[in-house]
Parts: structure tokens; sequence; C-alpha cells
């Protein structure tokens, strides 16, 4: 009987283990794959031309998880120069990203079609130049600006002083916001 | 036959080991780095084996000595005795202290002498900006017609001091190349310098010297040094912008270069390619190896790192893009020919 609790408790531990290995997981040898875009799942409307209303569907950032992702979206929001017209996120010459109302939708299928198709007024489309996983690596560190990573992605640690005892709570990898 | 082969491996190894070895200095100051580690060797290994022969005469009389060391011993002998052992441990102590003492001034001195090289005179100035993973290299001029800026391969001339100051983009690196110097970490918002003088021609491997992540061991560079005219020539050559392609085949290249990724992260001087973030490939098909130092520069393996850089060094930051087949040997024709 004894011996069933230990395993109990071994496999428990062994699951928040792997819970928090979520974070450092890596996509080592990401495929380069053609860009899809998901022109239907980024609608922000259920009403169409010509009245027929099809179910969205749904689409998830397949690099989201891990904090690897954020961190490497956060070089790429340098490096291909996001930052140039929205700054650190705040925004200057393009629109901040740290927001509750996005014009074109906040969900990472919004995003990702924002990044591809480019939007009027000055957002150039990347679709075909850069590779679709960056795009979403991109996508997952833009939605961690607002707060809105997995929780598996997020430190246990804060990198901030946080003054509200609330969020330390919502830190722990696996814990339900 | 297996011993042919392991005679030729032998020898390649000595060749590739010379070609990264404080034991084969080029310079002044891995000159007295080596003499310092051999002055080291000698007196140390001396040390060590004087140690071991006394350890061995201690435990060959161990026996005799226990049946000394009986209670029964009277107070005469027990006092001398006594003052035989202070004084084997004075001696021993002073000894240890001065020898200590002549190691510590030895590299002291070595250190200071080494720091001094580039006191006379206006010395060439490289900057050295270290990334994740690959090294960026800027000849630096008060004419910025003549600021020159390459990656993983550098041209010095022989029995010139150069200046090498050292930055980094990300984490902190170390520049080290054994033949010529010690090591000098590279650190983020911080500007660290270090002289060089190469007095032999050849080509010297460096290699990061601090763990900076997934791929340090994948973060070479070489150093070329050569006679003065040759090193000029270079020099001059380096700073034109890259050749025009030649060929249709070559402007097909280029072209495919231009319209894909590439261009977010390399610079090619004299096209429309001026990204800042990847490696500078100007001169791209003038370089001896490809992905700093990782693999020769040939075609075969330029198509295999263009492809799937993540396969030769995982975790790196240059992109997997989907390029198509036709696309792609045009281009590597196009990169080899930048010489």
């Amino acid at each position: 009987m004894a011996s069933l609790r230990y395993s109990k408790s071994a496999f428990f531990a062994a699951a928040l283990l792997l819970a928090s290995c979520q974070r450092e997981k890596h996509d080592i040898q990401p495929a380069p794959t053609r860009l899809a875009i998901y022109g239907d799942a980024a609608r922000q409307s259920a009403l169409r031309p010509g009245g027929s209303v099809k179910p969205q569907p749904v689409v998830t950032n397949p690099y989201n998880a891990s904090g690897y992702d954020i961190s490497e979206g956060q070089r790429l929001y340098d490096w291909y120069n996001c930052s140039g017209c929205h700054f650190a996120g705040g925004g200057g010459i393009g629109p901040p990203l740290i927001k509750k109302e996005w014009i074109y939708g906040g969900e990472p299928a919004n995003l990702f079609d924002t990044i591809v198709k480019g939007r009027p007024n000055g957002m150039p489309s990347w679709g075909g130049r850069i590779p679709e996983y960056q795009i979403w690596q991109i996508v997952a560190y833009v939605r961690s600006m607002n707060g809105e990573q997995p929780t598996s992605a997020t430190p246990t640690r804060p990198d901030t002083i946080e003054t509200n005892p609330q969020n330390l709570v919502n830190r722990v990898p696996g814990a339900t916001k | 036959m297996k011993r042919l082969w392991f005679a030729l491996a032998a020898l390649a190894y000595s060749a590739a080991a010379q070609q990264q070895s404080a034991l084969n200095p080029a310079g002044p100051q891995s000159g007295r780095i080596a003499g310092l580690w051999w002055f080291f060797f000698y007196l140390l290994g001396a040390i060590f084996i004087i140690v071991m022969l006394i350890m061995l005469r201690t435990l060959m009389r161990g026996h005799r000595n226990a049946e000394e060391n009986q209670p029964l011993e009277n107070h005469e002998r027990a006092q001398t005795r006594e003052t035989r052992l202070r004084s084997i441990v004075t001696v021993s102590s002073v000894v240890t202290v001065v020898l200590l003492f002549i190691l510590l001034v030895a590299s002291i001195s070595i250190g200071k002498a080494n720091a001094d090289l580039g006191a006379s005179g206006k010395p060439m100035i490289i900057q050295v900006i270290g990334n994740q993973w690959w090294w960026q290299f800027s000849y630096l001029n008060d004419d910025p017609s003549q600021v020159l800026t390459t990656a993983n391969e550098i041209h010095i001339p022989i029995g010139k001091t150069v200046l090498i100051q050292g930055q980094s983009n990300d984490v902190i690196h170390s520049f080290w190349v054994p033949n010529l110097h010690g090591k000098r970490d590279l650190i983020p918002s911080r500007v660290t310098t270090e002289y060089i003088r190469a007095d032999r021609p050849g080509i010297y491997r460096g290699q990061c010297a601090e763990f900076c992540g997934l791929q340090h061991a994948h973060m070479a560079f070489y150093i070329v040094a050569e006679p003065e005219d040759k090193f000029k020539a270079w020099m001059q050559a380096q700073l034109q912008p890259a050749v025009a392609p030649a060929t249709p085949a070559l402007a097909q290249g280029q072209q495919n270069f231009l319209n894909y990724a590439c261009v977010y992260c390399h610079q090619i001087r004299g096209t429309t390619a001026s990204g800042t973030n990847g490696p500078d490939l100007t001169h791209f098909g003038s370089r001896r190896t490809i992905a700093a130092g990782t693999l020769p520069n040939t075609p075969g393996n330029l198509g295999g790192w263009i492809v799937n850089p993540q396969s030769i060094k995982p975790g790196n930051h240059m992109a997997t893009i989907a390029v198509k087949p036709d696309d792609l040997q045009p281009m590597i024709q196009y990169l080899e020919s930048l010489k």
C-alpha cells in the first residue's frame, strides 16, 4: 500500500516536472513550410458575402508554448525591424501592440494573418518572405507582450519586480489563469 | 595498412593542432606565454618527481619508523626528533613559499610585458564583434571609405601591431587565437582591447573561449598572417563592392538571392542586399570556411547550409527557408563567385 502511495506521488512529481519542461521545449529543426494563409480563421465576423455562414476553423499557434519560441520571436521582432514602427510595443510610427482592442483581431490567427498579408497604411506583407515558423514565433512574442502567453511558457520567477501578489500566483507553470 | 592510416591521422591531427596551439607561438606575446608554460612545466614537473621520490622513500621505511615510535622512548631522543621535524617543516614551507613567489612574479611580469606591446606608434585597429555564433570584423579607419567589414576571417600583415577592439552583440564571448595571444572577453555594452602581432606568416585558427550558448563549439575564425604587400592587395580587393555577375546564370543567382529572405540579414555591397543581422557576404567566395569555421567553403557544403542550416548548427540564427531546387544552384554559383 505504501509503495502504491509512493509511486502515486512519484507520478505526480514527474507530471509536474514534465509540465514545466514544456517551457524549455525547442523545435530544433523547424520545417520551412509553405505559407498557409488562415483567411477564414482570421475573420472578425461570422457574416459573409452571399449569406452562407461557415463555421470558422480554429487555428492555434504551433510555436507558442515554450519560452524559447517567445525569446526567438523577440529577437526576430528586432531583426525584421518590427521595432522600427511599433517600437518596443508601445507604438510610434505604427500602432501599439500592447492593447486590448485590435483593429484586425488579437487572436494568434489574426496576428499571423496581419503579418502575412500586411494591412493598409503602412504594414508591409511578409507572406512568402520569411519562414512560417518565424512568423508564429513573432506572434507568440506579440501575444506575450500582452501577458497572453500560455502559462507553460511563463517563467516561475518574474523578470520584473512584481507588486501584485496575484500575478505571482499566476506564474506557476500549469496554473490556470 | 592500419598503421599507415593511423600515421596519416596523427599527421593531420598534429597539422591541425599546430594551427591552433599555444605551444606553437607565432607572435611575441604567445612566445612569452609559451615560455611561461614550459617554465611552469619543467619546474613543477621537477617538484612532482621530487615529491614522488620522497613519498616512495617514506613508504619503504614506514615499518622501521613504527617500531621506533614506542611509548618507552626516552626524553632526549624525543627532543632531537622534534627538532629535526621542526626544521624539516620550516625548510619545506620556506621553499614552497619561495617557489610560489617565483611563479607569481614570472606570470605577472609576462602579463605586464604582453600588455605593453602596443605602446608605441598608431596600430591598425580591428573591431571584433561577437555574435551568436559568428564573428564580425571591421578594420577601422578615419577615412570611412577604407573601413572594411567582413566576417569569420581576417588577414593581418606580419610584424605589425594590431589593436583588437572587442565588443559583443548579445552575450559574453571570448576572442582567443592561441598562436598569437591569450584570451580576451567580449562583453556586451563594453569595449575590451588586446594587442596582437604575428611575426611568422601562417593561418591561425581562433575560437570562442567563453561558453555562449548552443553553438559555442562552432564559433571559430581564421587569422591569415601574410607579408605586408600581400595584405595590402587583399585589403584593396576586399574594399571593392561585389563583382557584378558575369554570366546569365550568375545574374539569375543574384536575383534569387535578392528575392529570398537572405537580404533581411545579409549584406552584399554593390547590390540592394543590406541586412546587418548576419555576416557580410560581399566577398564570400574568398573565405576558407562557412558558418564560422564549421565547414570548408565548397559549393556542396554551401548548398547544405542554405537548405537546412539547423542540421549543421542546430539552434543557430539562420532561418530555414524553402528555397526551390531550381533556384538553389544559381544562388550557390553566384555566392561562390564573389571572390
